[in-house]
Formats: C-alpha cells, structure tokens, sequence
C-alpha cells in the first residue's frame, strides 16, 4: 500500500487541498476506487462497491463546488459505511445470508446528515453477521484481513470499517459499536474509533442488535476526524425515540482551538480491575505504562481507581445484549423481505428460513436471548443482569467524581491469527475492557498507543469519559495522539 | 445453585429456528460454557438495586399527531421475497394441515 498518494491521509487534510483545488472530487474518488481495485483483493474489506455510482456523486460535488454551491467544505470526500447502517438504494445485507439481496428504501439518519454535507458513502463494509463478533471472521460472506498483518483478523464486529481506513481505502468510515465494535477493531487495526455516549447518534437506519447498547460512531485516522464526523451525524433525531434531545455540535472546534496544549489540570483515572490480574499480554501492558507515564508528561494528574462491578460486565452483557437480540432478529422471518425458504406451512416457514438465513454465532446467540427470557430463568438471570447493570453503571459515577477521564486498554492481547478463538466463551471474555461503556451509556475512544515489542502488531489506548462529555474526551485523545 | 439443565430443543422452538444435529450438539455444548459463565451473576448482591433497562433517562417520548406518507406501496413491497399480483404479500399456509391451494 505504499506509495498510495492519500495513504493514512486525514479527512480534514483533504478537505483543504479539495477547497485549495489541488485535484478534483472525481479525481479523489477515483483515486480511492483504483486504490481498492488494486488492493482489496488482499484485504476483502468490502462488500460492495458501486464506482459508477461514487463517480456520479463526485462529479456532482464538482459541478456544486464549481458553481461556489458547495454544500459544505467535505463536499465530495468519500465515507465507508458498515453495512448495517442503510442507505438509500443500497444493499444493507448485514453480512447474513438472509438479508443478502435486500436494498434500502431509505437513508438512516447518520447516512442523511452526511449526504447533506456532500459526504459520499463510498460502498458497503464487510463485519460479523448483525453485529455479532469480535473478529469478522462470522461474515456469512467473506474474511476481512487486517490491512497491518494479512495473517491477522482486523477484529470485530466493525472490522470491514477499521480495514477500509486502516487500508487507507477512504479517509473515514463508520462503524457500530454495541459492546466495542467500533473501539476493538480501530485498536486492532491501528486507528482512531469513537464510541459516542448513547443517544447522542440517532440508530433510525442502524439494524437493531441489542436496542439499549448499540451506537453509531466514526472510524478514522485521527482524532480531529472523529470530532468533525462527530459533528456531523451527531443531534436529536425525531425518528429514534431514544436519540437525546441535547444540543450537539462543536466538537471539531473544541480539539482544534485546544490544539498542542497539555493534560494539566486533568485528573485520569486507571480502574485497577483493568490492569491487576486483568491478563494483560506482555506488550500491551508495556505500552500501557507507556501511556500512562506520557499522560503524566502531559501534565496530568494520574490516580488509581476501582470499578469493583468489571468481572461481571461480561455476563451481563451477554445477557442483556442476547435478549434484546433475540426480540430484534425475531423480525428477520422471510415473510416481508430478504431470502424466504418455503416450508409446509407458515411456521415451519420460519423456522426454515431463519434455519437456512441465520450463521452459527447469530443462532447461539438467538438461543441465549431466548432463554434468558424463557419463564422460569428471567428472573434468575434476566432480571438480574439488569440490576448489575445498574451497579456497572454506579461504578463509573462513582469513578468520575474523583476523576475527568478513564484510562485503560482496550483489549488484552493484540490482533490475534486467523482461527486462533474457536471457543465462542473465551471470544466474549475478551470484550472485557470495551462492554462495560455500553452497558453505562458513557462515550470512549480508542487510539493508537504504540507497537507490540512482541509482534509489532498496533495496540490501542482506551479514554473512557462521562456521558456528554465528548468534547472532553477529545480533545484529550487528540492531546495523547500528538505525543504519540 | 446448581446449573441448570438447559433444553435446546424447546429454546429453539421458541425461537422458531431449525437445527441440525449437529449444530444441536455444538450449541448444546457451547450453552453450557457460556451459561456457566454468566451465573457467576447469582453471587452478586442485588438487594434493593433498581434494574437498569437503559442507558438513556428518557421517558414518553411523542411525536405529533399528525399523518405522514413515507413510502409508497411498490416501494415497500420491492423486497419481498414473494408477491401476489404484484400488489400483496404472499405468505405460506397459515394454518397446519392439509394444503390448500
């Protein structure tokens, strides 16, 4: 990938040589599809990938910029899109079987607000079938290699994201992040992953996995990226009941005028369940110390903290996360749209399609939800997860009043090889560092923090702030990235 | 507690998925690992603790009352998998039995 002109180019880097007139949107797109011709053979990022019709949307921004009707000064920048996040005449397949040849008849919001700056999204990103996985390697369709290591999995469930801007494919992607989708694959792949606090994105047009936790965020090269994606998809939406009717915006503008400046006057927290014990790989503990002491340098204030709750966020997660999928997937019947397999009668019809449509880690986890919420087990279970949560939740409070921001891991060990976890148990176990942020609602980032000593593979540095608090956040992050 | 003796059979009727026996062996095998993980969950005290069912405080959300018209018909039905006339759903049998065409 080498020698490729936009090579780890940042959004906003393009954004002014467009508004300078270096080179045309056609050009830049252009430019891009050639790059992904060429190289995603390798890498498998992609779903689909209509050029015809990213051509036709540039040169539009051309004509639009040419006649000083820009539609704002990303007019033309290519975005990738996780391929459960629909837009309009577009396939939205969620890398299942079931949903293959199914073409939205809208835009989600996130895809609307983008289009309205003039961003162009910029084909269909391969990830684990509905959001469930950790390396994409569930894709019913194909396995996305991470761009670093090809041996390696770019992680999950975003992964199909993290590659596309890892690979350099476009400048920016977007991704789902229900349980670290977004934040475990950017540590994977050696990129910026911004979980936003729930409710600031709106989910209308995101394929619902599990409705309380799921979020939308941006996938990018660095933070200022994530801050002016953030900008843009980011506000109340009517169609999402649960989007938060709060004033967004600014985001950009806070990391840009706090550019170069310190930590000082920062407190950071490290919750200790995190780093004692917590089996950490001998090279991302290494980089973690390295974080830490550069968060120091910086001016920061560094404490020990406690989040007592962290060994059972796994469980609960799982519990909450499978029940709420179970009731959304429940949906997914072959009767309004996607592939039906026709039966003897109405309910065999069901249970063939969903038999046939369904892979083996949306199953499991169909089965799960459904006994957690099968009479006799929701209360033992169930019920009682919820209440944990609420414990999670307490945890995090409790933390944020001696302390601005969470510093920790994002996952224990690097990418790991193709096939290495077949055990879907110890899959989940190493969610532990990104889920308990979705079960608290609260908003973190993942970026890079350094190399492994050991592989050399990208390891990435957690920031974990209140809900609300993502200007904060990032201008923190960006802080840290510049010291990096 | 003692672990619970899970019957995937009925689990996936009720969930209205078809297994075959090998992937009922395989999944009865992976359930039981991951349920014993998650009823570590039975050693926490819980004792007057509110349950959290969101993350969001919000509550009653409404829209106006006024009629909208999103879509129209040859829209909606595009992705169906099989039409009558082109103008309706066709579904299977709805009651078991006999078929009737």
């Amino acid at each position: 990938m080498a020698g490729f002109k936009f090579a780890d180019r940042p959004l906003h880097v393009i954004a002014d040589e467009l508004n300078d007139g270096a080179y045309s949107c056609a050009e830049l797109s252009e430019a891009f599809l050639d790059h992904v011709a060429a190289e995603d053979g390798k890498v498998r990022a992609f779903l689909k990938l209509d050029g015809e019709r990213v051509l036709e949307a540039a040169r539009a921004a051309d004509a639009r910029r040419a006649a000083g009707q820009a539609l704002s000064e990303f007019d033309g920048i290519p975005i990738g899109i996780k391929d459960c996040i629909v837009a309009k005449d577009e396939t939205c397949s969620c890398a299942s079987k079931l949903l293959e040849h199914v073409v939205s008849p809208y835009d989600s919001t996130a895809v609307a607000r983008l289009k309205a700056r003039g961003f162009i999204p910029f084909g269909r990103l391969n990830m684990d079938e509905f959001a469930m996985g950790s390396s994409c390697e569930n894709s019913a369709f194909q396995k996305t290699a991470n761009p670093r290591d090809l041996a390696r999995v770019p992680g999950g469930s975003s992964g199909g994201s993290a590659a596309c801007v890892a690979a350099s494919f476009a400048p920016a992607a977007l991704g789902s992040d229900t349980g670290g989708s977004i934040r475990q694959p950017a540590a994977f792949c050696g990129i910026v992953g911004l979980k936003p606090t729930y409710g600031r994105v709106s989910r209308h047009g995101l394929v619902a996995f599990a409705s309380s936790l799921d979020q939308i965020g941006p996938m990018t090269h660095d933070v200022l990226d994530a801050a002016i994606l953030l900008d843009v998809i980011s506000g109340h939406d009517p169609m999402d009941s649960t989007s938060l009717p709060v004033a967004a915006g600014g985001f950009a503008d806070a990391v840009r005028n706090d550019a170069g400046s310190s930590l000082r006057g920062m407190r950071i927290g490290l919750p200790k369940e995190y780093f004692t014990g917590a089996g950490l790989a001998p090279g991302v503990a290494r980089v973690m110390e390295e974080n830490i002491a550069r968060a120091r340098e910086l001016g920061a204030e560094v404490i020990d903290v406690s989040l007592p709750h962290t060994k059972y966020a796994v469980a609960v997660y799982y519990i909450i996360a499978t029940a709420e999928a179970s009731a959304n997937l429940a949906r997914f019947d072959g009767i309004r749209y996607g592939a039906r397999v026709e039966g003897r009668d109405l309910v065999d019809t069901y249970f063939k399609t969903r038999g046939a449509g369904f892979g083996d880690e949306v199953k499991r986890r169909i089965l799960l939800g459904t006994y957690v919420l099968s009479s006799g087990y929701y209360d033992a279970y169930y019920l009682r997860a919820q209440k944990v949560r609420t414990l999670i939740r307490r945890d995090f409070e409790e933390a944020f009043r001696t302390c601005d921001l969470l510093l920790t891991p994002v996952t224990p060990n690097v990418a790991f090889k193709f096939g290495e976890k077949s055990d879907p148990l110890q899959m989940y176990l190493s969610d532990i560092f990104t889920i308990a942020l979705n079960l608290s609602g609260n908003c973190g980032i993942s970026i890079p923090g350094g190399s492994d000593f050991e592989t050399g593979m990208p390891v990435g540095v957690q920031l974990l702030a209140p809900a609300l608090e993502e200007a904060r956040l990032l201008r923190a992050a960006d802080c840290f990235m510049r010291g990096n | 507690m003692e672990q619970p003796n899970i019957d995937i059979k009925y689990v996936a009727e009720l969930a209205r998925l078809e297994l075959s026996d090998e992937q009922f062996r395989q999944l009865e095998h992976d359930m039981a690992g991951i349920v014993g993980h998650i009823a570590t969950l039975l050693e926490v005290d819980v004792t007057g603790v509110e349950p959290t069912a969101h993350a969001a405080p919000l509550t009653n959300v409404w829209r106006e009352d006024v009629a909208g018209r999103p879509y129209d018909r040859d829209v909606m039905l595009a992705n169906a998998p099989a039409l009558l006339n082109g103008e309706t759903i066709r579904v299977p049998q709805v009651l078991p039995g006999e078929g009737m065409n």
